[in-house]
């Protein structure tokens, strides 16, 4: 029973995911919702992503200093493991679950009370397709920037360490060398390609809660709180197939 | 011209329409009456497509709801007007964008044309000065009128209305009863309205339909309605005091 129930709603995501990919009824109206689209979900999550991101930077780096406090161990492979921790881990997964709550929350909620308050049946009788307009801006505009978002949080990231560097941690010197030994530049095609993948699931499995939503306000926050947990998961669990098969 | 045949509508268990059939003609103002809770909204839902009918066939001038594809549907609600009884204005657009919306989406009309067609619609429903406000920043009337001229700004071949004059002030009631039958036969529209005010039945009914327990209990036009032996009508008209009175005089 409980199975059944979870493929009906696999199913009814794939039908909207169909229905979200139909051409456009007037461009002009489609890039205007993107660029509101890409403001709201993008530009709006900077500053929290930055601040994060900075400061997590700094802690993995005085971690890895605690742990490789051996005198065998040259202090470069410190800034090393902070720099494979952050560029694999850090910056694509949890910046992307942050996002999760906060862009999935936002998206699960408008598009739910838009449902519950009939806009999105009126967008329907005017000959709109309203999942077409309501949730195809989102989604490009957040597959385009989540990958923007999670280059400049690795930035940060490794920003931080060095400040960490420069509070005393381990040598400046150390840490620049370290940065650049070894340097894989497939990782950060990895990381991009995750970051791609997450702010897809993220914004198709919020906008699925918040246009299905029946009822009324309580129903609108009990679905923003299934989407948010829902996309945290897919992340999740999407995080691991894709390490499996992009870097194993 | 729509047509609807045996239509059949419910929820779960709970059937709310229960084979009703209708003729809606052009230029001609078609009201719908019935209790609280009787099913006219689903009625008008239905009759547009936002409910999937279980039983029955709705046809626009003599095509099929149910045979059109996804892009003729399209087409054929481009042509329609839909005011919704809550309204459904789209709180985060002002009033002249909720107007101009589907001229938006669906015209090539330049901006100021655009400009003038929403200050047109706005002016017919009494409202001026609130082009750049936002929906939550006016009255639950004037909000009602807002709906109104976003319904007609396409001038739609069919309109629909849920309630159109339901929260508004006797006067602006009677004004708007007025505007949706002068634009009925000015544009030659297939108009159904859901109502339950009994002045708007009496002023502008050219055929009315009482829904009752899922049926259609009778129908008519507004001066049949008063003159009618039919025990379930005058149990829902004169229910009310002045409604009475009147026909006691
Ligand atoms: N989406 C729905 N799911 C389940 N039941 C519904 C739904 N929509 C309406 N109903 C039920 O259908 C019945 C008819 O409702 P409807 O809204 O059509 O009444 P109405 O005649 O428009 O009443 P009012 O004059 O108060 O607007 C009600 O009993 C309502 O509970
Ligand atoms: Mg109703």
């Amino acid at each position: 029973m409980y199975f059944k129930r979870q493929l009906e709603s696999l199913g009814r995501y794939m039908v909207l995911l169909g229905r979200t990919f139909r051409k456009p009824e007037n461009l002009r109206m489609y890039y205007q919702a993107f660029m509101r689209d890409l403001d709201l979900l993008g530009y709006n999550s900077l500053a929290i992503v930055s601040v994060i991101s900075i400061f997590v930077g700094a802690v993995v780096t005085i971690q890895t200093a605690f742990n490789l406090d051996d005198p065998f161990i040259p202090q470069y492979y410190i800034a090393i493991a902070t720099r494979e921790s952050i560029i694999l881990e850090f910056s694509p997964t949890m910046v992307s679950l942050i996002l999760a709550g906060k862009v999935g929350s936002n998206i699960a909620s408008t598009l739910g009370s838009m449902r519950v308050s009939e806009q999105i049946d009126a967008l329907e009788v005017m000959g709109v397709n309203p999942a077409a307009y309501l949730i195809a801006p989102k989604v490009v505009s957040m597959v385009i920037f989540n990958p923007i978002l999670i280059t400049i949080s690795m930035f940060l990231g490794l920003v931080g360490g060095y400040l960490a560097s420069v509070g005393g941690v381990m040598g400046v010197d150390d840490y620049i060398y370290g940065l650049q030994l070894d340097f894989d530049a497939y990782h950060i095609t990895y990381a991009l390609i995750k970051s791609f993948v997450f702010g897809f699931l993220i914004v198709s499995i919020s906008a699925y809660f918040g246009f299905y939503v029946k009822g009324g306000a309580i129903e609108v926050g009990i679905n923003a709180t299934k989407a948010v947990v829902a996309s945290s998961v897919a992340v999740i669990v999407s995080n691991y197939f894709l390490t499996q098969i992009l870097l194993v | 011209m729509i047509e609807v045949n045996g239509l059949k509508k419910g929820f779960g268990d709970r059937v709310i329409l229960k084979g009703i059939d209708a003729d809606f003609h052009k230029g001609r103002t078609n009201l719908i009456i019935g209790q609280s809770g009787g099913g006219k909204t689903v009625f008008l839902k239905s009759l547009v497509g936002l409910h999937d009918i279980d039983e029955g066939e709705i046809s626009y001038d003599g095509v099929a709801l149910g045979s059109l594809n996804r892009k003729e549907r399209k087409d054929l609600r481009t042509r329609m007007g839909m005011v919704f009884q809550g309204n459904a204005l789209f709180d985060s657009l002002t009033i002249e964008e909720n107007v101009t919306f589907a001229l938006n989406m669906f015209s090539d009309m330049s901006e100021s044309e655009k400009r003038d067609r929403a200050n047109f619609c706005l002016e017919r429903v009494n409202l001026k000065n609130v082009n750049q406000q936002y929906p939550a920043e006016l009255s639950g009337g004037m909000q009602k009128r807002v709906a109104i001229a976003r319904a007609i700004s396409m001038n739609p071949q069919y309109l629909f209305c849920d309630e159109p004059n339901s929260g508004l002030d006797p006067k602006t009631a009677v004004v708007i009863d007025k505007l949706l039958s002068e634009l009925t036969e000015e544009f030659n529209m297939t108009t159904v309205i859901n109502t339950h005010d009994m002045n708007s039945v009496i002023e502008i009914g050219d055929n009315i339909i009482f829904i009752k327990d899922g049926f259609k209990a009778w129908q008519g036009s507004g001066e049949e309605i008063l003159s009618t032996d039919n025990e379930d009508i005058k149990d829902f008209i004169y229910s009310s005091e002045i409604f009475r009175r009147i026909r006691n005089k």
